[in-house]
This record gives C-alpha cells, structure tokens and sequence, in this order.
C-alpha cells in the first residue's frame, strides 16, 4: 500500500509509451530488427551480385531469388539479379541472409507497422525496379 | 392422486466431477489445458493434456542446419530465448571442439542472467496477478521493460534475439551496453526492495501460499523437477554450479536452497535467485576482455558422427539438448529436455487435497512456459 501510494503521488515516476500519438518522434533502437531491406545509393544502385546464399541459408524459404545470366561487353557470363523476392509474411528474423551475405548487401529497416489488409502486400521486391549492381562487386 | 416420483439426488459430497481449467485460461498463461476432478471444491486429480501449441520444433531441427536451428530454440521457452540458444551453441562447439573467444563467453554468461532475471520479473508480476493483486503486474512489466530496451538496442529485438551462433555471437554488443547494464542493476536494486514490500511480506500472499502444494525432496528427485522449483524443494540442481559452462566457474553464486519445498518458498527461491543473478552480473560487468566476438567458423557445420548431449539452466530448471548426428549438416535427431514438461509432471502429485483456488497459486508458482511444454 505504501509504495502504490508513493507512486500515486509521484506522477513524474510514471512510464507510460504514449504510442501511437508518438509516432513522429519515436525512434526505434538502430540495430531494429523491422525487415529485410536492401540499401541502394542515390544512384539506384544496390551491391546484390544474385548468387543466392541468402535464399540458401534462409530457414523458411523467405527469400526467392530470381536471376539472369548476362554476358557482359567484355565476353563474361555473370549473372545478375532479376528479382530478390522476400516474403515478410514468413519471415522470422533471424537474421541468418543478413550475415551471411557476402556483399552485404542486406540490412534491417527499422519499419515496424506490418499491418496490412491484403497479405499479398507482405511478398515484397527488394531490389528497386531499373536498379543495378554497384561497379566492383564480384 | 399424484404420484410423486423420486429421482435420486447425488450426494454432494460423494460425486466426483470434471471441469476443464484451460485451455483459454488466464493463469495458464498459455494453451494447457488441465482436467480437473473435483470433488466439492478439493482437487481429487489432475490430468494436463498438452499439444495445443506442438509445432513439431523437434522434427523442424532434423532439416534445417545448425545455425538455423538456433532461431527455433527461441520458440521454446521464449522468456529464456539466450540461454536455449545457448545450449544448442555449445552442443555444437563442445562436438566440434571449437574454443570460443573468452570476451563471447562473458557477454553469454551476462545476457544468460539478464534473461534470468526479467524471466523472473515476469513470473513475480504474474504470480502477484495470478493471486489476485494487479498492482504487482504492472511494477513487474515496467521493471522488464529496462532489461527489454537493452536487448532491443543491442540485438535487435525484445523476445526472439536469435543473437547466438554456433561459434559466437551475430554482432558484437552495443557500445551503450556495459553502462546500461550497470544503470539497471543499480534500479533494480532499489526496485526489488518495493517487490518485497508489496508481496513478499504481504500477509495474505504467505498465508495463502504457506504450506500449500507441498513437493519433497524426494519427488522433486523422482519427478526431476528442476530450477527454482526443485530447488526450493531441498534437491541441489543448479547446472550452472554442478556442470559449469562459459564462464561460471569463475563467478560466485549462492545456489538458493531451501527445504520446505511448499508454494511460498519456490516464489522466496525466485526472488532469491534475481538477487544472486545481480550478483553474477556485478562481477563479470567491467571484467569483459576484448577481442573477437566470434570464433572462426566453417560456412558449412557438419557435426561428427555421435551423440551429444548439452545441459544449461534456464530460468526454468535443466534444459538439455540431444544430437544424434550422422555426419551431415542437419542433425539426424535432436531432442529437447524441457524443464518445464518434467515440472508439469509433479503438478497432480503437489495439488491433491487441496483447493481448487490454491491450484492456480500452485501453478504460478511453477512457472509454466507453455510452448516449452509441447514445443
Ligand atoms: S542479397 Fe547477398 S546473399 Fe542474397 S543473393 Fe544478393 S548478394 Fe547473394
Ligand atoms: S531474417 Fe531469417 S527468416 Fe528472415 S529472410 Fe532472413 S534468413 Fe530468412
């Protein structure tokens, strides 16, 4: 009883998130695990190479890898990324194609509101459309 | 004339009936569903039927490989998700004899106790819920909440870190870590005095709880009930003291033992064990070494040919991981010893003859984690 009262006279003690109101302000931690994302620069350009061994160490198959092989001016074969296709909607986050990437070339976004009224919208394409692969990167 | 006809009236006293305690019943705090046969108000027995959240976590394990089993560990006990990562980490660093950093086993053994202890905090706000008092709810929620934000900034996520490898740790601890850390025991020193206040010398949680849902040593034993429960019980069963791993047998503990074996002293257990967890952490907090936070590991782990067998303690009691590998890169068979499935076990024996109010104290005080049951 009395340290209900203490708190009860003691509004400064009180801890409440005021969320959703919060919302412009809140910042989540910066290593937030919200989804897979992979980061382009400002010249839409990402650091994927298609090789799949994200998709391959992925638990639950969350990560579809669609890819095309190239040959490039200079005579190589290279494969290149079509579509890098994540399914948030299965997704557990482990964590496992984040650190496995060899190029990382994934990273957590820090996007939390999943809610969604059509689960289609939860199969996601990380790869922006017309992007390429940063120059350099085997 | 009328005839009066007589239907036999059952005796009260004598019928047994059954209800259903479960499994949507807040202090299952889960999907058990428990039988009850009553007669009158005193529980006569008891069946748990379990399988309500039975995921098949065992069979997952059989494809998946040994890193990719750690994040399915987490869905077991999910309020000790570190120290059931841990155990199937150091099954697979004890087969391949891989020698982790020593800095990776100070921060394991540290994470291990924070862990315990929001594990417990949640227990104390439930059991103060679970007898009645919703005060205790919310100071157990908000003193968690300090652990959760830590976990959060450092791996990423409140619940389900998935934050051990095989090998090591996924990244290496947030820089804030060591001074946050240091901040919460400080808190929560201060904070563990309002915790007795409020129920430890509450009058009516010890008469209520004194003397009720008594287990002995010797079906503690025979049940093998572990952790704080068996504990309290008289039956030595710390892992961390009798099989040390990572970093235990260089810190001093108290393994809290008491005899009485009864409702109130495994709820005098579990407080006792946040302290003696605070304790682990003091000393270990500024002593972490520097270094890598990961041994180097082959991309493909590929246990040899045998059979493994893991033990660590979790909030709950012993948890042990077996592997029977056959060389490949997922297990052949990899079963889990869950504490919480043996507790459950005792629950018919310790709350016969007793009331059927005093069954959900008894309950509480076992701390079921339910998926940990079924798995
Ligand atoms: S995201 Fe990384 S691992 Fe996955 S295909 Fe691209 S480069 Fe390979
Ligand atoms: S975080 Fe884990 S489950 Fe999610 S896509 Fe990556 S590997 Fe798959």
């Amino acid at each position: 009883m009395g340290v209900t009262g203490k708190y009860f006279f003691s509004p400064g003690q009180i801890v409440t998130e005021q969320y959703p109101e919060n919302r412009k302000t809140l910042k989540m931690a910066e290593r937030f695990k919200g989804e897979v994302i992979m980061p382009h620069d400002e010249n839409n350009q990402h650091r994927c190479t298609g090789c799949g061994i994200c998709e391959l160490n992925c638990p639950n198959g969350s990560i579809e890898i669609i890819s095309t092989r190239i040959e490039t001016p200079e005579g190589k074969k290279v494969r290149i990324i079509d579509k890098h296709i994540y399914h948030l909607s299965m997704c557990t986050f482990c964590g496992l194609c984040i650190k496995t990437c060899p190029s990382d070339s994934l990273a957590w976004g820090q996007e939390f509101e999943h809610a969604v009224f059509d689960r289609s919208k939860l199969t996601k394409v990380l790869n922006q459309p017309g992007s390429s692969i940063i120059k350099g990167i085997e | 004339m009328k005839e009066v006809i007589h239907t036999p009236v059952p005796d009260i006293e004598e019928e047994e009936y059954h209800i259903n305690m479960g499994p949507q019943h807040p202090s299952t705090h889960g999907v058990l569903r428990l039988v009850v046969s009553l007669q009158g108000e005193i529980v006569k027995s008891l069946k748990p039927h379990c399988g309500y959240i039975h995921r098949g976590i065992e069979k997952m394990c059989e494809k998946d490989t040994y890193p990719q089993i750690i994040h399915l560990t987490d869905r077991m006990d999910y309020l000790s998700a570190h120290i059931n990562n841990h155990a199937v980490c150091l099954l697979v660093e004890n087969a391949l004899q891989v020698e982790v950093p020593e800095r990776v086993k100070y921060i394991r053994t540290i994470i291990d106790e924070l862990t315990r202890i929001q594990s417990h905090q949640l227990w104390w706000a439930c059991y103060g819920m679970d007898l009645g008092g919703l005060t205790c709810f919310f100071y157990g929620l908000r003193d968690r909440e300090h652990i959760l934000d830590i976990f959060e900034e450092s791996f990423g996520s409140r619940l389900l870190h998935s934050y051990y490898t095989p090998g090591g740790l996924m990244q290496d601890i947030h820089p804030n870590f060591q001074k946050r850390v240091k901040e919460f025991i400080k808190y929560f020193q201060k904070k563990i005095k309002d915790y007795d206040r409020i129920l430890t010398g509450n009058v009516i949680m010890t008469e209520r709880t004194r003397g009720i849902g008594i287990l002995s040593k010797e079906d503690a034993i025979n049940y093998a009930v572990t952790g704080p429960s068996g504990r309290a019980s008289g039956f030595s069963c710390d892992v961390r003291k009798h099989y040390p791993y990572s970093v235990y047998d260089k810190v001093e503990f108290r393994e809290v033992l008491f005899t009485e074996g009864d409702t109130l002293h495994r709820y005098y257990a579990r407080m006792e064990e946040m302290r003696e967890s605070m304790k682990i952490i003091e000393q270990l907090i500024d002593n972490i070494p520097e270094g890598e936070y990961s041994a180097k590991m082959k991309a493909v782990l590929k246990l040899p040919a045998g059979e493994y067998y893991q033990r660590v303690e979790t909030a709950r009691g012993e948890l042990g991981a077996y592997c029977i590998s056959d060389g490949n890169k997922t297990p052949f068979r990899l079963k889990f010893r869950s504490p919480n499935f043996s507790n459950l076990g005792v629950l018919d024996k310790i709350s016969r003859e007793h009331k059927i109010a005093d069954l959900v104290a008894i309950g509480a005080s076992l701390d079921f984690v339910i998926p940990d049951i079924d798995r």
